[in-house]
């Protein structure tokens, strides 16, 4: 299953909802392609949901950073919500779960943007 | 694991990297590992394969990656070769320290290093070998078809 995408706003805050895969390839280029338009239209609070992401390889990953680091440098925010156990394993083992704000509770996790 | 035996010679392209992670979950489902150990080892085989076609082979429509799984003495083996410049593993910087957590490559070796029991990486100036060996598990370390 490819990766597939929808966003939506609440106060203030893009939450990016993904599924499928993020691999190298069509997944990885579809986040970097969304996370792109956001940052176009001034979206700098960026939450993406991986709630149903149930795979996610090492060009995945890095995706992930990329995003992360370009939201940032941006001024803006992006936190993960909902990481399924594989993607929280992946995350933990490459040390990456510190660098990440990652939330379990969506309304919370919006109520954290600055 | 009814094969003892299966290679496949595969084009360098992104749909070999999902056939080799596909091949992968199967033989590794028939061998008896669960759920978790088959989608680590699928996840090795799919990293191996992406540095084969795409630093190796780096596409190239002339060079080949070989694919070998092999079920000897209680383990399965798997092997990826390519026809690339030849990988030296002694060069690649160490994902986890301070300087390259935030780096967007550079993670797959560490992946297949965490996900295996053992790795062997073969350089040379016709390709790189890279062996996964994983323990199947209750084996009594000699060579047995599984029951299926």
């Amino acid at each position: 299953m490819s990766m597939k995408t929808s966003t939506r706003q609440v106060n203030g805050v893009t939450i990016v909802d993904c599924s499928g895969r993020i691999t190298l390839g069509e997944g990885s280029v579809i986040l970097k392609d969304v996370v792109r338009d956001l940052l176009s239209k001034g979206q700098k609070k960026v939450l993406l949901n991986l709630g149903d992401v149930n795979y996610i390889d090492s060009s995945g990953i890095g995706e992930l950073v990329s995003a992360f680091t370009t939201v940032r440098n941006q001024g803006g925010e992006l936190k993960l919500l909902n990481l399924t156990k594989k993607v929280h394993d992946l995350l933990q083992i490459t040390k990456l779960y510190t660098v990440f704000d990652v939330k379990d509770d969506e309304a919370a996790a919006v109520k954290s943007f600055g | 694991m009814t094969e003892q035996r299966v290679s496949y010679t595969l084009d360098s392209t992104l749909e070999t990297v999902d056939s080799a992670e596909q091949a992968a979950s199967r033989i590794a489902t028939e061998a008896g590992f669960d759920d978790d150990e088959v989608m680590r080892i699928a996840m090795a085989v799919r990293e191996a394969a992406v540095n084969a076609v795409l630093h190796g082979n780096a596409y190239d429509p002339g060079k080949k990656v070989s694919l070998d799984f092999e079920r000897t003495g209680g383990d399965l083996v798997i092997t990826i070769r390519d026809q690339g410049k030849g990988l030296d593993p002694d060069k690649i910087p160490d994902p986890l320290a301070a300087e390259n957590l935030l780096k967007t490559s550079g993670r797959g070796i560490f992946l297949i290093r965490s996900f295996m029991d053992e790795v062997f990486i073969s350089p040379s100036l016709t390709g790189t070998e890279i062996k996964l060996i994983k323990h199947v598990p209750g084996s009594s370390g000699h060579v047995k078809e599984a029951s299926q």
